[in-house]
């Protein structure tokens, strides 16, 4: 005989109170390098395996700085440490619109939004942070946000990884599938530009270049209170932050 | 040399063959193509060697391959590899009748470089799908350009599954490649009368993303991004063995700090995968409570590396030649006061599942790999150990100082989604104590030495926390990479699982599964 009813509550609330309150603890984000004003940017920069970190320099004040660009970060942490590094934030509120982004969806969908994920080559890495949106840490229903298993109930199409090319197919036809009004994220740096997989034979290197894109998610991985941060933004209940940052 | 009397004979007696030794470990035998299947076989029966992986090289004149079948002797730790030149488009002899482990290999090699094999029954549609990808075009050649898709296309809808059941009313029921709530993308197509299911079908490489060949040409540094990148669940693992062959090329020798230190990641790792498993074994059976409270234990371990190292999955912590940070005494203070709690939750969540009869009748005799299967499709990880194989390259083949330290290696002899559990809840208390061992004998001093960039080829491996993985790599003096090979073990394990699903019973699927706990991403690459 099991008590599993009784387990459960035994453990308690571990339920983050986010968006409501403030959400620190550590290790929920592995954080990211943040635009900085340097004396020596170029070093700094020099550091970025993927061109993330770009030299700014202004005529005017003569000042340097390194700004980044989120959409190529993908958490290798060389510019973490060491004399040429930069500071790291701990936030995680990292879903930004994209240039063809269409309008948040109204209030009918604030509480009440269906999400459909589609995996196109990633790593397995987002695959488990998305898992753990729906464990009891996040819990992503108490948002009103729900997994669906069909594209006909979705309201979001969720897509991570490259994109590789023998999900093009799956992924139009899910798309196709879906009822207006509909909205799409793509999820971690992969999803953006191919990360560091790239365009190749194998890949289209960003969902982009399949199907229009609402959000985009950076991050390698997006931890789960960037996910949620994103399908929040969707409907308008956050603000979406910027896929990049000037010094 | 160090090698049996026996094999030192057919050596001798054999006019063909010729061989040296690439370094102590690693007897390295020149061998005909007529004389594979024979030379494999008594490797096999004889020495009681196991397969490691398959690779093909291109030559630099475009039109010789070379091709590598990598073996290891797992009683000694010497590694064997047959190595055989053969003209492109030519064919081999196919030892996947000996080596059945090989099947998959010589299928994927058929596809990526157009080498036919004789005598393999079922070449084609595997890696590369007929109804996407031309045929004829052969993509890890180097007259390939990888950058880009060729234009042709494939068969398109004309593309029908294979189907064997001719009995009235049978079906191929599909499931995938979109599919579930959250789930890695492949096709399964399970053949049914109506309840039970008599073949299974699986199509992977859904995720294909020719990590082999986009790494050619690319930095031995941006190979590391790759290696920790193409399978994240085991980012650790992979990211290690990559750099244990740059080290071997190198000549460097990590120091015991940062040796020890890789191996606390790596159990750590080990111990997250497990639970992460578990977590879907309980939720594949609807047990919800047990899920979340895996899934808690997973969310602490997470949490717990990322204020370790910075990142929740390990990215970016290792580097050629040790590790890119030191752990401060705080860090390895937190880790010391967290995994006993951890380990505790676990403990307690297996008795509780132990005590669930309604969980148990779920997994046991279900998805069974019984000994013998398990020895012809060579499977590897906790999957063998489950089936009564005991192996483990921690022990059988020690890497970093894992040959000061060799962990227990549990055993299981029923091979049944039960028996994967027990080993699954097993490595992580064994992995909880290991890491505890290291963290009471850690020494001081450096965790990086200088590891030079050079030209030469470097094969390594990794019990990675699914199973052994070896990679093989090949640079230039400039540090390129001419041939990265990831050999692992879900390309290992997904071959095998057709087997333990026939004769389930439809509804069982998604358990089955979940107690094999397998990564698509690992297997596609």
């Amino acid at each position: 005989m099991s008590f599993w009813p009784y387990y459960g509550l035994k453990r308690g609330i571990s339920t983050t109170s986010w968006p409501d309150g403030e959400e620190d603890s550590v290790g929920i984000t592995p954080g990211r390098p943040r635009a900085t004003q340097s004396l020596h940017p170029e070093e700094s920069a020099a550091q970025c395996p993927t061109q993330a970190l770009r030299v700014v320099k202004q005529q005017e004040t003569s000042e340097h700085g390194v700004a980044v660009d989120f959409s190529r970060c993908i958490h290798c942490q060389r510019c973490r440490t060491g004399s040429h590094a930069l500071p790291w934030s701990r936030d995680f509120a990292w879903g930004a619109s994209t240039a063809s982004a269409q309008p948040v969806l109204g209030s009918r969908f604030s509480a009440s939004l269906h999400v459909l994920y589609i995996d196109a080559g990633a790593c397995g890495a987002c695959v488990n942070e998305v898992r753990l949106v729906d464990a009891p840490p996040y819990n992503l229903h108490r948002l009103g946000i729900f997994v669906t298993a069909t594209p006909r109930n979705a309201d979001v199409l969720l897509v991570a990884g490259p994109i590789t090319d023998a999900m093009r197919t799956a992924i139009l036809k899910a798309y196709a599938a879906m009822p207006a009004p509909k909205r799409v994220m793509g999820m971690g740096t992969c999803a953006i530009n191919g990360g560091i997989f790239g365009e190749s034979f194998a890949c289209a290197g960003g969902l982009e270049k399949i199907i229009p894109v609402d959000l985009w998610l950076p991050g390698c991985p997006p931890p789960p209170l960037a996910i949620i941060h994103g399908l929040l933004s969707l409907v308008g209940r956050v603000a979406p932050a910027s896929l990049e940052e000037q010094p | 040399m160090s090698i049996s009397i026996e094999l030192q004979t057919v050596l001798h007696s054999n006019s063909a063959l010729s061989w040296h030794e690439h370094s102590e470990q690693w007897l390295q035998i020149m061998c005909p193509a007529e004389q594979l299947p024979t030379l494999t076989r008594y490797l096999l029966e004889k020495e009681e060697a196991e397969f490691a992986t398959l690779l093909v090289e291109e030559l630099a004149d475009q039109e010789n391959l070379t091709v590598h079948y990598l073996f290891y002797l797992p009683a000694t730790g010497k590694l064997i590899e047959l190595k055989v030149a053969v003209k492109a488009g030519a064919e081999l002899p196919a030892i996947s009748d000996t080596v059945h482990a090989a099947d998959w290999h010589e299928r994927e090699a058929w596809d990526l470089y157009g080498l036919r094999f004789s005598g393999h029954p079922f070449l084609g549609d595997f890696v590369l799908h007929d109804d996407d990808w031309p045929e004829g075009i052969d993509p890890m050649r180097r007259q390939f350009d990888g950058s880009k898709r060729p234009d042709a296309h494939g068969t398109g809808a004309e593309w029908a599954p294979p189907r064997l059941l001719q009995e009235e009313g049978a079906i191929v029921f599909p499931i995938g490649p979109v599919w579930g709530d959250f789930n890695e993308s492949g096709l399964w197509l399970l053949e049914t009368p109506g309840e039970q299911i008599r073949y299974l079908h699986t199509r992977l490489f859904y995720k294909y993303r020719g990590v082999e060949k986009i790494a050619e040409g690319r930095t031995v540094d941006q190979g590391l991004l790759l290696a920790e990148r193409f399978a994240g669940a085991s980012a650790f693992a992979h990211g290690w063995a990559y750099c244990q062959a740059l080290e071997q090329i190198g000549a460097c020798q990590p120091p015991p700090r940062a040796e020890q230190l890789r191996m606390v990641f790596a159990e750590l790792e080990r111990i997250r995968h497990h639970a992460a498993n578990i977590a879907e074994i309980a939720g594949s059976t609807a047990l919800s409570v047990a899920k979340a409270l895996a899934q808690g234990i997973v969310e602490d371990l997470l949490r717990l590396s990322a204020r370790l190292c910075g990142h929740r999955y390990f990215f970016g912590v290792l580097t050629p030649g040790g590790l890119r940070e030191d752990l401060n005494t705080d860090a390895l203070e937190i880790l010391h006061n967290n995994l006993p709690a951890i380990d505790q939750r676990m403990r307690a969540l297996e008795q509780h599942l132990e005590e669930s009869s309604s969980f148990l009748d779920r997994i046991e005799e279900m998805g069974t790999l019984d000994s013998q299967m398990a020895k012809t499709y060579g499977v590897v990880g906790p999957i063998a150990r489950a089936s009564g194989r005991n192996i483990d390259l921690r022990r059988n083949l020690p890497y970093g100082q894992y040959g000061f330290l060799a962990p227990d290696v549990p055993l299981e002899e029923e091979g049944d989604g039960y028996a994967r559990l027990r080993v699954f809840f097993a490595e992580s208390r064994i992995s909880v104590k290991l890491i505890l061992d290291l963290l009471a004998f850690l020494p001081d001093g450096p965790i990086h030495s200088p590891c030079p960039v050079r030209e030469g080829h470097a094969l390594a491996w990794v019990e990675a926390p699914s199973g052994a993985t070896f990679h093989w790599l090949r640079c230039t003096a400039d540090g390129l990479i001419t041939r990265l090979r990831l050999g692992t073990p879900g390309f290992r394990n997904w071959h095998a699982f057709e087997r333990a699903i026939e004769g389930a019973a439809f509804q069982d699927f998604p358990i089955i599964l979940a107690t094999w706990g397998l990564s698509v991403a690992e297997n596609d690459r």
